[in-house]
């Protein structure tokens, strides 16, 4: 009986993990990689070897550039917004910590963040709509004319980064309260001493030591907002006939080269820039940390 | 590290301070509920008062018929039903998964293992969007298509489960509570389900709120999988079902409305399950 080896259970519960990983993500991931180099629709027997024809096709695609153009606006937009106003409500909230109220503000700076994303976006396609939306009304009060806010190229884009940005402050502030939370007290007891104001020793002491947190928040903005997709899928739709703007995102753009136009490989290129894109993005995330830890 | 329960001294000596940093996060809160508030009252609102200005937030004549008549128009319910099923079997698997893998990567120490969770950890950071596509192409070969299978099939592991749990079981569950255990002649499956299993009820339940979020918000993989309105997801059948071109505003917040409210609750109940998962990704050394 005692013969069992000690490896048999470790290496007998894993495996069906292990399998499960291996279909659902590494094989689908190497598929991806291989797909970049055929050019393949999918009603075709045949499928050549392209080599990288597909990325030199998307460098001069005008749907694909607009795509990326797009996207990155709407990351770094979102970005501009999340970082300093979810930094600003974490210490305000930060300082309330303990009392009755700040579960309220937690709670509904946080709610955005997760609730489902379809009726999210609807609830922001209402105020925004030209003729029946409140926003209208509202700039209408101060004498500015309505706008076409879901139809015009340049606003479309402000709406979706206003749309992502309130998705994704409360995730931010959830963070930061985090790194908040670590800053030891006595540090700021002693820039008290020193006489600083609150908000010198929330700028000196603080900042400093959530730069780490911040740059993880940042990298994570700009991950998730490059891969939008439903946001753009809702706001654009038709409003009773009227089909809003289309901002092109990354994600729709590969999903319509694959399943609108069958271009598998060509999708699959789309898909490994954005793989690319995010790469990058953790990797500078890494570097980040380390060239800081070393210094 | 401050006392949450002691709210620090300054305060208490600036007053009028505390007052202005309440009354400015109050603001911001209610702006940022603002727009789901704006959602559910709108669901209740006869035509007429929909394009009422200022718009009114506690409907004069509140009607259930907006109500009523998506619940007519839509297989709303079954959406909802295919939603909460496809949620459901998704949380299990993936605390399931996660469990496992996560216990046997950190009390064990075969020599490959730790390169079996770099694989794990590394396959996290590559989005779904990313191998969405030849995943489809499989789901489609397997036929399917339009299955609860299907659908489940993106949505059975999750990477940062398994680095919470492995995070837990190292810092938390003592090896000599394992080992005491194995000179008392215990097996490794006993052990697993009787001693590890109860002692990790607290990240397993903030994992199972995480996962039932992921799966229930879910978007564009169940779009593409489901392509009849009776496998639809809720998301899908919403986000479709607003692309109509006869639909009135009413009718599109009530149906949005029915969709968000129970989430919304169940983020309510669970907010302290969930914070403590969505912190946890953010404490990663």
């Amino acid at each position: 009986m005692r013969s069992k080896p000690k490896w048999l259970f470790p290496v007998l519960a894993l495996l069906p993990v292990l399998g499960l990983y291996a279909c659902l993500r590494i094989y689908p991931i190497a598929e991806t990689l291989r797909l970049s180099l055929f050019k393949w629709n999918i009603i075709s027997r045949r499928k050549p070897f392209v080599g990288l024809d597909n990325f030199v096709e998307l460098m001069s695609d005008p749907l694909f550039l607009e795509a990326i153009f797009n996207t990155t606006i709407v990351a770094f937009g979102v970005l501009v917004i999340t970082i300093p106003v979810g930094l600003a409500l974490a210490a305000l909230i930060n300082g309330r910590q303990g009392l009755r109220r700040s579960g309220f503000y937690e709670t509904s700076i946080f709610l955005p963040h997760v609730v489902s994303l379809v009726p999210a976006a609807m609830a922001w396609k209402w105020i925004f709509d030209a003729r029946l939306g409140p926003l209208n009304a509202l700039i209408g009060w101060f004498g500015i004319p309505a706008q076409a806010w879901l139809f015009d190229p340049a606003l479309s884009l402000v709406c979706l980064i206003v749309l992502c940005s309130w998705q994704s402050i409360g995730y931010a502030v959830l963070i930061f309260l985090v790194g908040l939370k670590n800053v030891p007290e006595a540090l700021y007891e002693a820039a008290r001493l020193d006489g600083a104001s609150a908000l010198q020793a929330f700028r000196y002491v603080a900042i400093p030591l959530l730069r780490p947190v911040m740059l993880y928040v940042s990298v994570i903005t700009l991950i998730s907002s490059y891969n939008i997709y439903a946001q753009a899928f809702v706001l654009a739709s038709d409003v009773q006939g009227a089909p809003g703007h289309l901002v092109r995102v990354l994600v729709l753009d590969m999903l319509e080269n694959s399943f609108r136009n069958y271009r598998v490989g060509y999708a699959a290129a789309e898909a490994v820039v954005l793989l690319v894109i995010v790469l990058v993005l953790t990797g500078a995330q890494f570097r980040l940390f380390r060239d800081r830890s070393r210094a | 590290m401050s006392d949450p329960d002691h709210p620090s001294s300054d305060v208490d000596r600036n007053a009028p301070a505390g007052l202005a940093i309440d009354v400015v996060l109050f603001a911001v809160g209610l702006m940022m509920l603002l727009p789901l508030v704006f959602l559910i009252s709108n669901a209740f609102k006869t035509p007429p008062e929909l394009l009422a200005w200022p718009p009114t937030i506690i409907p004069d004549r509140p009607t259930l018929e907006n109500i009523l008549g998506v619940l007519h128009e839509t297989p709303l319910l079954h959406w909802i039903g295919n939603t909460l099923i496809f949620a459901g079997i998704s949380t299990a698997s993936v605390v399931t998964t996660s469990a496992i893998a996560g216990y046997v990567l950190g009390k064990f120490d075969l020599p490959w293992f730790p390169a079996v969770f770099g694989i794990i950890i590394a396959t996290s950071v590559v989005p779904f969007e990313v191998y969405m596509i030849p995943l489809y192409l499989n789901v489609q070969a397997a036929g399917m298509l339009n299955t609860l299978p299907g659908l489940l099939v993106g949505y059975l592991v999750m990477s940062f489960g398994i680095f919470l749990v492995r995070q837990y079981v190292t810092t938390s569950i003592p090896d000599e509570l394992l080992e005491a255990a194995r000179v008392d002649g215990a097996g490794e499956g006993w052990i697993f389900l009787r001693i590890v299993l109860p002692l990790m009820r607290g990240p397993l339940g903030a994992l199972a709120v995480l996962a039932f979020f992921q799966a229930w918000t879910a978007f564009a993989w169940p779009l593409v999988v489901t392509t009849n309105k009776d496998t639809y997801t809720l998301e899908v059948g919403l986000a479709l079902f607003q692309t109509g071109f006869t639909v009135d505003i009413g009718h599109l917040s009530a149906a949005a409305a029915l969709a968000l409210v129970p989430s919304a609750l169940f983020f309510s109940l669970m907010r302290r399950n969930f914070v403590r998962g969505v912190a946890g990704t953010g404490l990663k050394e």
